[in-house]
């Protein structure tokens, strides 16, 4: 009998020892002359208990985790048996109600499909949406991403549908189709999830926006610090290359899309869509000023459609279930799934795609399962780095882009990160101001310079010296957290004040300060 | 110095991709996998190849953290020390990545082991994180942290 294994070859499962156990599974496989299919398949995203492995079972796929290479021996005697009893036994996968509560939409193949298997990805409706596109005229393509209220999820959650038609619009001799996969915020990995464990998926997507706009060549700007995001892609796109999915004559029609992966170098601000724009031209990741806008006159000053991983990798289920089944799901303008990154200090970590509308709180503790140190939760960073401080009056707010942003919070690209009572909001507001200073690129004046200052004041707030006025210090935080606001070319400078400013207006204890000083 | 062989190498790879769109990006990650780091007596050649100034590939080099200008220790540790990290004590973990490289350099010598901060390596979920050299490592105890690095160790000294 031959037994057919799933381990998930993402990042995080490698990190934790999943190519260990895959190689103890086939030693001791080969010892007991047992035929072993062992897939190599992508995440669940229930990362408290990766390495996980599933074994196929006439129910379906039975789940154990999280296994460690000295639990190897007892579990493959386990999965000889019938009943399949171990002590890491979770029952059947799509069972487990964490996974089972979930809208997953874009998320639906993600630990289902071995990542680089063209046939797994068209058993599980990969390349339909395309198919769909190929027999649609472009404008009408842009039209259905534009019903579908699909809105950018690297964080500025601008229209999609908007862009393209920009795009599509323009006259030129050469257009783009660029992909932000510079993921650099703390707190979120749905990109490099998407690249390492459904490739084609963004692939797909990607071709599609081509199509739709007249861009013949796309660009995939991938972070250095993820080498097997980079690896897969390039495999991905080799393959789909191979089978005319990508090429001269993609699937033997007369369009033509080409696909290239660039690695990024490790500067945060690259994330921003004019500095990548400068850094795949081959120069500093310097903001640019807008307008000429990259829709008109983006990369090597052509029209250039720039889109988040997760945004393209949403269109191919877009085109083949069409804009209706996706807009009925999410609240008001924000139509559709979030793949929410739960992260940090919380029990049940990982990956939870669900309508716009879930609130923080469900997502905390109904998911979560509280902190992970069993302490209270006392802070939620949410939207990365430059995601505010939300909270625990604010939990209750339904997740939407409009509902976030009119309590001063952003929703940015879905990272959640959980801080315990033992974190100090002064010392995270202070890190907020550092990390923009070291990764400022220099342009203008409010980001270069305020950053520092702003280590500066806050020091001043929280470790006084002799003579100083701290209510004064507050003031002059206050004020620089506005010119960084107003005054900065792009998100890195214009968005630092948020943590900065939530958590001075949420926590003024942790500065020295009471509610009547922080207020002024 | 570098080899008259590397200087061959890199002459082959300028001829090769100096056309290409964005080619200094492309070129200089080459450069890097093949030697380590960005030779500073190769800045005026990578220049030439395409028509920059070395002012120009300079600024490059020295803008984006990935790139090195002197070759890296034997063994790099990454701290990663963003949020979710921070949330799980990654501060503690590096200190004490700190305190255990300079244990480690003073037995093996100045340079085997540098510890660098990272800024996310996107294991937020499995927090605190940490890559030696290229393996990844999740959810990392302090008490984990000798054992990584001698095993790192003992596999560098095993491959030279």
């Amino acid at each position: 009998m031959s037994l057919r294994i799933f381990l998930p070859r993402d990042s995080a499962a490698i990190a934790l020892g999943a190519d260990s156990v895959a190689a103890a599974l086939m030693a001791q496989a080969k010892s007991l002359q047992l035929d072993l299919d062992l897939v190599r398949n992508s995440s669940r995203g229930m990362f408290w208990l990766e390495p996980l492995l599933e074994v196929q079972t006439d129910e379906g796929r039975v789940a154990y985790g999280p296994v460690t290479v000295p639990d190897v021996p007892g579990l493959l005697k386990a999965l000889q048996e019938k009943d399949g009893a171990h002590p890491l036994r979770l029952g059947l996968t799509e069972s487990i109600p964490w996974l089972a509560r979930q809208e997953r939409l874009t998320f639906a193949r993600m630990g289902v499909t071995d990542p680089l298997s063209l046939a797994d990805y068209q058993a599980h409706a990969g390349y339909s949406g395309l198919r769909r596109a190929l027999q649609m005229k472009p404008a009408e393509i842009v039209q259905e991403v534009l019903d579908s209220g699909l809105r950018g999820r690297g964080g500025a959650a601008f229209p999609a549908g908007i862009k393209w038609k920009t795009v599509a619009n323009a006259v030129a001799p050469q257009k783009y189709v660029v992909c932000n996969a510079d993921e650099g915020d703390s707190g979120t990995y749905s990109d490099r999830m998407t690249m390492e464990g459904d490739p084609f998926m963004l692939i797909e997507g990607m071709t599609i926006a081509g199509i739709a706009t007249g861009a013949t060549q796309g660009y995939v700007y991938i972070r250095s610090e993820y080498p097997h995001a980079i690896a897969t892609m390039q495999a991905a796109i080799q393959i789909a290359l191979q089978n005319g999915f990508l090429g001269d004559r993609i699937l033997g029609t007369d369009h033509r899309f080409v696909l290239e992966v660039r690695k990024a170098a490790g500067a945060y601000v690259c994330g921003e869509e004019t500095a990548m724009l400068e850094s795949i031209e081959g120069r500093r990741g310097v903001v640019r000023a807008k307008p000429p806008l990259p829709a008109l006159s983006g990369l090597f000053g052509q029209p250039t459609v720039i889109n988040n991983v997760i945004t393209l990798a949403t269109v191919p289920l877009i085109l083949e279930r069409g804009a209706d089944y996706y807009r009925n799901y999410g609240v008001g303008r924000s139509r559709g799934t979030l793949p929410i990154q739960l992260t940090g200090n919380i029990r049940q970590a990982g990956l939870i795609e669900k309508a716009f509308g879930v609130t923080l709180r469900e997502l905390l503790y109904d998911y979560g399962g509280g902190s992970a140190t069993g302490r209270p939760i006392k802070a939620v960073q949410v939207g990365g780095p430059l995601g505010a401080y939300v909270p625990p009056e604010h939990w209750d707010i339904p997740f939407d882009y409009e509902a976030y942003a009119a309590v001063g919070a952003a929703l940015g690209h879905g990272g959640i990160v959980v801080h315990d009572d033992t974190a100090n909001l002064a010392q995270l507001a202070r890190y907020a101001m550092e990390f923009c200073a070291l990764e400022s690129c220099g342009k203008c004046t409010p980001c270069r310079i305020g950053s520092t200052r702003g280590v500066e004041v806050i020091d001043r707030i929280t470790k006084p010296q002799e003579g100083q006025n701290r209510a004064q210090q507050v003031v002059l935080l206050r004020d620089l957290c506005d010119t960084m606001l107003a005054g900065s070319l792009c998100a890195l400078g214009g968005m630092t004040p948020y943590p900065v400013l939530s958590a001075l207006n949420h926590y003024p204890q942790d500065f020295g300060l009471t509610n009547t000083n922080s207020s002024s | 110095m570098i080899s008259t062989t590397m200087r061959a190498q890199v002459s082959e790879l300028l001829a090769l991709k100096k056309h290409m769109p964005g080619a200094l990006l492309v070129l200089l990650h080459d450069i890097q996998d093949l030697a380590g780091y960005i030779p500073a007596e190769l800045v005026g050649d990578i220049a030439a190849a395409l028509n920059l100034s070395r002012a120009e590939v300079h600024g490059f080099i020295t803008f984006y953290h990935h790139f090195r200008s002197v070759p890296p220790s034997a063994t790099v540790v990454q701290v990663c020390r963003a949020e979710a990290c921070q949330s799980m004590g990654a501060q503690k973990l590096w200190d004490h990545a700190v305190s255990c490289a300079a244990t480690a350099n003073g037995k093996h010598g100045d340079a085997a082991v540098s510890v660098e901060p990272v800024y996310c390596l996107g294991l937020c979920s499995t927090a605190p994180a940490v890559q030696i050299n290229s393996a990844l490592h999740a959810r990392v105890q302090i008490e984990q942290v000798e054992g990584l690095l001698t095993h790192a160790l003992t596999q560098q000294g095993a491959a030279a």
